[in-house]
């Protein structure tokens, strides 16, 4: 398989996806770390995947997305963004409602 | 007898990459752009080289954003940054807005 195809893959069978430095309880970048804590505070499960890893993953996300740098958000298979994306769109809700409307259980009654 | 000089800190790298990033961001005429060197703050973390800029947030107002959304506008940031990237600008943080947001 792939590189491309493992990505898509896990991007497409995973409600939220975050390509992220370290893990969900452990990040080892601030900027993923910040990622990690949203998600806990909204109460979404999501699949973390450790690009720290493997080299190989780490350039295939790079590539599958065009996008440079690490963390990389996918919520049912689209590409939301980065660290400052995802905050930007918690702080004002947009988060929220992107994941209810895509039919993604947020367990937290964590508002902004 | 003389001790040996260690080498000069290298602003000098940080201040040529502050102005390669202003020369490739000047492409979207932008009303505001303001740099700030957050390296520091990464010290002991992966990415981080003692005496270069490798983390960088960049606070840009521009017209060219206006009726794009955020994945486009970082794009767009990125695209024109990706010499610097592809060279050891390791992490950038971006606040991209258009005029009057």
């Amino acid at each position: 398989m792939s590189i491309h195809d493992f990505i898509d893959g896990q991007v497409k069978s995973n409600d939220v996806v975050v390509f992220m430095k370290g893990t969900p309880q452990f990040p080892m970048c601030g900027f993923s770390g910040q990622v990690a804590q949203v998600f806990a505070l909204l109460g979404v499960d999501y699949k973390g995947i450790n690009v720290l890893d493997s080299d190989e993953i780490r350039n295939g996300i790079k590539e599958y997305t065009s996008w440079p740098t690490i963390p990389q958000v996918f919520v049912k298979g689209e590409f939301i963004g980065g660290c400052d994306i995802v905050r930007e769109m918690y702080q004002s809700g947009e988060l929220q409602t992107l994941l209810e409307e895509k039919g993604v259980p947020v367990m937290g009654k964590a508002t902004a | 007898m003389s001790t040996p000089v260690p080498p000069l800190p290298t602003d000098d790298a940080i201040s040529q990459r502050l102005a390669r990033v202003r020369a490739a961001l000047a492409e979207l005429s932008p009303s505001v752009l303001e740099l700030e060197d957050e390296s520091h703050r990464h010290e002991g973390h992966g990415g981080h080289r003692p005496g270069q800029l490798t983390h960088l947030r960049v606070r840009i107002v521009a017209q060219a954003f206006a009726g794009q959304n955020r994945l486009a506008r970082h794009r767009l940031v990125n695209g024109l940054l990706a010499d610097e990237l592809a060279r050891g600008l390791h992490a950038l943080a971006i606040e991209a807005k258009a005029p009057g947001e």
